[in-house]
């Protein structure tokens, strides 16, 4: 016979499970309370406004660099705006070189190529999604380095180029991915009716087949974005870590989140410095969250708007 | 009077919505009867099932009013414990679903939910299940065997005897015998025989001629309305309703 | 006739994708190769990292995924069961975690080590120094643990997710033939569904194993440190892995060219478990999915 006892036991498990639910909301919220509380001291305590308020971060200085990033000097610069350039060098390298690859060979996988070179595909893509960036980073440091240098002639070793291509990789899986599920997601009968009428291959896989899984691929793109600009580790290794404010995309580079990780370490807490590293955390986080909010709620009108239409 | 183990049904109705599935009335099943249900698709039988143990709780968006009483205790109202009342209302599905596990996992599965562990209680209470389904021959020594070896109709039997397993007063069967072959489903028509004897069996069936074969009573459901409920002999061979001696001359299915 | 072009374009993009993948692990596998023995993996490190082995990275990190699975798996399995089993069906509720749980996967991994410093270590652990340890530092600073419980957020949706496929994959029949023999709904879900989707629930978990023990940003102020002359025992302790490792070896190394075979060697084992990981996993699903068509 079932006691009280466990009666009481069960319900506790039960609440537990309900209490579970919450964590990956609470999570976040803990997230952006405690990198956004010790990033607060930048806007709110007047020795760190002093040093690096918020118009030093974002504002020309005087000087001959106005936009310096140098915490680590007798008169500490604390521009974020190299940073930000560095960040978004790094990311446009290395969606340019990503996207269009990883679109092309969903396409070519999922419209013209017979059914086993996606099950040899696949895998391959599983493997390289698998290899951890810190491994990525390690290759473009020592060898692709090496490679990139030769083949565009740059003077730099290690700069945007090269840390964005091996950015790519790394996001590549994630684009080749999400694309191929939208492709397969579209009817068969969209492409039957669109080869009865006579179109070739590749015009039903462009003008058919690609608009309908738009909503899919779209969001893959926003996610490859999303994972290329918060990336650390590859960035950390392979760009050089000099925060210069250039469009030169053969020069090093520092991005956002390779700075903190390389000066969290060294850094005095409590300091300025400390918290401007935070806020840069901060700034990292909500940037990453808006851009999947909107990529959800995009995507979501987008396929209402297009499942309307059909 | 209701007789102890009986179901008296007093002015039961379900909707959905503004959509009637089952209009307002009454039945009574005692034990040691076998009421059949008998009706075209979509009126309601299976919903009159899925009230009386209880399952429609799971069904978003109906509401049920009136009353049912087992044993004169409503098994409607909100303070009921809603799994003891499954124990002493069993169903049968009209598709059979063995558990992924063996035979006698299956058969023990509802004695062990109550907390019943010894071997030997269950060995006998799994023979005589076994046996009042007309599968103990069959399968007695294979118990350890996955059910998913057994056949269709053996292996709705076995769904059958899992549920006797927990002694149930009522009995429900939802259209045990589609798609079984005919010697399954006499095997199982002839189980009911033997079973009302100890509860009151409610078999819903699509086939109008098992009803006459094996019903005491038989009510006739159309469109969420009960049309007809009387002694089988006296519905099928005098029915006062036009429509329901269309339904059993088969004018419409 | 441009169509033909462009399918070509198509197929070479898959091609370079190919070639590229195959030359980073072939090159690491070439050069990997050479240092890899016995007694490297069992070995403690020598002539700051030109010789010996690298053994306490391997335990360390075989300590750490090992909490970080303890906290993730129970945790990430009662949210996918509260969300499959127990979340009305159209709650607003269920949304909102569902989207929480989409955006974690998305905060980038140097957050969460920001997240591990300024949560775990300053306020838990500070707090929990200050409540039962006096004026002592334990917990307040980089630890083993700290580390993990980072990881295991960072690695929580991996395991929702794939314990939610599984719940899904569950046909609701077999609920109702639980409800309908009396079973309440914990005991539905401990006797019927759960053993069912024990294969999803261990892919997750193999998936989660295999990201956290690559991820390093998130253990770099966490706890993770490149020479100890201890290993990791209790809670509380500092510990060398194998990421990290690789990235203090290929950065901060003083001659680079003597420790570059080491180097090659730990990169070879960090991939060989992460694919090892990976390829059960999907081993695992492949196998589930199988038997689910053959049932069906």
């Amino acid at each position: 016979m079932r006691t009280g006892g466990i009666l009481s036991a069960e319900k506790a498990v039960e609440a537990l499970i309900r209490l579970s639910a919450f964590s990956a909301i609470l999570g976040l919220f803990l997230i952006f309370v405690f990198i956004g509380k010790e990033a607060l001291p930048v806007l709110t305590s007047p020795e760190a406004r002093k040093e690096a308020g918020l118009s030093k971060l974002f504002l020309p200085q005087e000087g001959p660099r106005p936009y310096s990033w140098q915490p680590v000097s007798e008169i500490p610069k604390y521009s974020i705006l190299p940073l930000f350039m560095g960040t978004l060098k790094v990311t446009l390298v290395a969606i340019l070189f990503a996207i269009p690859l990883a679109l092309g060979a969903a396409l070519f996988t999922s419209e013209f190529a017979p059914d086993w070179t996606k099950e040899l595909l696949k895998p391959i893509i599983e493997l390289l999604a698998g290899i951890p960036s810190v491994v990525l980073g390690f290759f473009a440091l020592m060898v692709m380095a090496s490679c990139v240098q030769d083949a565009f002639g740059i003077i730099y070793r290690l700069n945007a180029v090269n840390a964005g291509i091996a950015l790519g990789l790394a996001v590549i899986p994630i684009v080749y991915t999400m694309a191929d599920d939208a492709l397969t997601a579209v009817p068969k009968s969209y492409r039957e009716a669109s080869i009865a009428m006579g179109a070739s291959a590749w015009q039903t896989a462009s003008k058919v087949v690609f608009p309908a899984a738009l909503p899919g691929i779209l969001a893959a793109c926003v996610l490859g974005f999303g994972r290329a600009i918060g990336e650390t580790m590859i960035v950390l290794m392979a760009s050089g870590n000099a925060p210069v404010m250039t469009w030169a995309l053969q020069k090093p580079v520092r991005s956002l989140s390779a700075t903190v990780a390389a000066e969290l370490g060294e850094v005095v807490v409590g300091s300025p410095h400390y918290h401007v590293l935070f806020l840069i955390g901060t700034l990292l986080f909500v940037f990453t969250f808006a851009l999947n909010l909107f990529a959800h709620w995009f995507v979501r009108r987008l396929q209402r708007k297009i499942l309307g239409a059909a | 009077m209701n007789a102890p183990g009986g179901l008296f049904i007093e002015a039961l109705a379900v909707r959905a919505g503004d959509k009637e599935l089952l209009k307002p009335f009454s039945l009574r099943v005692d034990r040691g009867e076998i009421l059949g249900v008998i009706g075209p698709a979509g009126s309601g039988k299976s919903t009159l099932l899925r009230v009386l143990n209880r399952l429609v709780d799971l069904d978003d968006g109906l509401s049920v009013s009136g009353t049912v009483q087992l044993d004169g205790a409503n098994i409607l109202g909100p303070e009921v414990d809603v799994p003891s009342v499954r124990k002493r209302i069993g169903i049968v599905f009209s598709v059979q679903v063995p558990l992924p596990m063996s035979i006698y996992d299956n058969l023990a599965f509802g004695p062990r939910l109550a907390g019943v562990t010894d071997p030997g209680g269950l060995g006998t209470l799994m023979e005589e299940s076994l046996r009042a389904a007309y599968l103990w021959d069959e399968v007695e020594d294979r118990l350890r065997e996955p059910a998913s070896n057994l056949s269709g109709g053996q292996q709705q039997r076995m769904c059958l005897a899992r549920t006797l397993m927990l002694r149930p007063e009522v009995l429900l069967l939802d259209e045990p015998c589609s798609g079984l072959d005919p010697i399954s489903t006499a095997k199982i028509e002839e189980a009911l025989q033997g079973l009302k004897k100890r509860m009151a069996v409610i078999l819903v069936t699509n086939n109008v001629k098992q009803a006459s074969r094996v019903a005491d009573k038989t009510a006739f459901l159309l469109m969420g309305e009960l049309v007809e409920c009387g002694p089988t002999q006296d519905l099928f061979t005098n029915p006062k309703h036009k429509r329901t001696e269309e339904y059993i001359t088969g004018r419409f299915g | 006739m441009m169509g033909r072009f462009f399918i070509a374009l198509s197929a070479l993009c898959c091609a370079v994708i190919v070639a590229m993948t195959a030359f980073v692990l072939g090159d690491i596998a070439y050069f990997g190769w050479e240092k890899l023995t016995l007694s490297f993996l069992l070995a403690a490190p020598e002539q700051g990292m030109a010789a010996g082995g690298i053994f306490p990275a391997i335990f360390g990190t075989f300590f750490l995924v090992l909490i970080m699975t303890v906290a993730v798996i129970p945790l990430g399995v009662m949210t996918a069961v509260y969300l499959n089993e127990y979340a009305p069906k159209h709650s607003r509720l269920v949304q909102w975690v569902r989207l929480a749980i989409a955006n974690l996967s998305g905060v980038p991994a140097i957050v969460f080590g920001l997240f591990g410093l300024g949560f775990f270590i300053d306020f838990v652990g500070k707090g929990m120094d200050a409540a039962f340890f006096g004026s002592r530092l334990v917990f307040g600073q980089p630890a083993i643990l700290w580390a993990a419980l980072t990881l295991a957020l960072l690695t929580l949706p991996t395991v929702v997710v794939a314990t939610e496929e599984a719940l899904r994959a569950i046909p609701d029949s077999h609920r109702e033939v639980a409800y309908s023999l009396g079973a309440t709904r914990l005991q539905m879900v401990r006797r019927v569904v759960l053993p069912q989707a024990i294969g999803g629930i261990l892919t997750g978990g193999i998936l989660a194993v295999s990201r956290g023990a690559g991820e390093v940003a998130p253990i770099l102020f966490t706890g993770a440190a490149y020479f100890l002359p201890y290993l990791p025992k209790k809670l509380n302790d500092q510990f060398m892995e194998l990421g990290y490792h690789i990235y203090v070896m290929a950065t901060q190394s003083p001659d680079v060219e003597a420790t570059k075979p080491i180097l090659y060697s730990t990169v070879f084992v960090l991939l060989a478990l992460t694919f090892v990981l990976n390829f059960t996993a999907i081993w695992v699903r492949s196998r589930i999915r199988r038997r689910l068509r053959l049932a069906k």
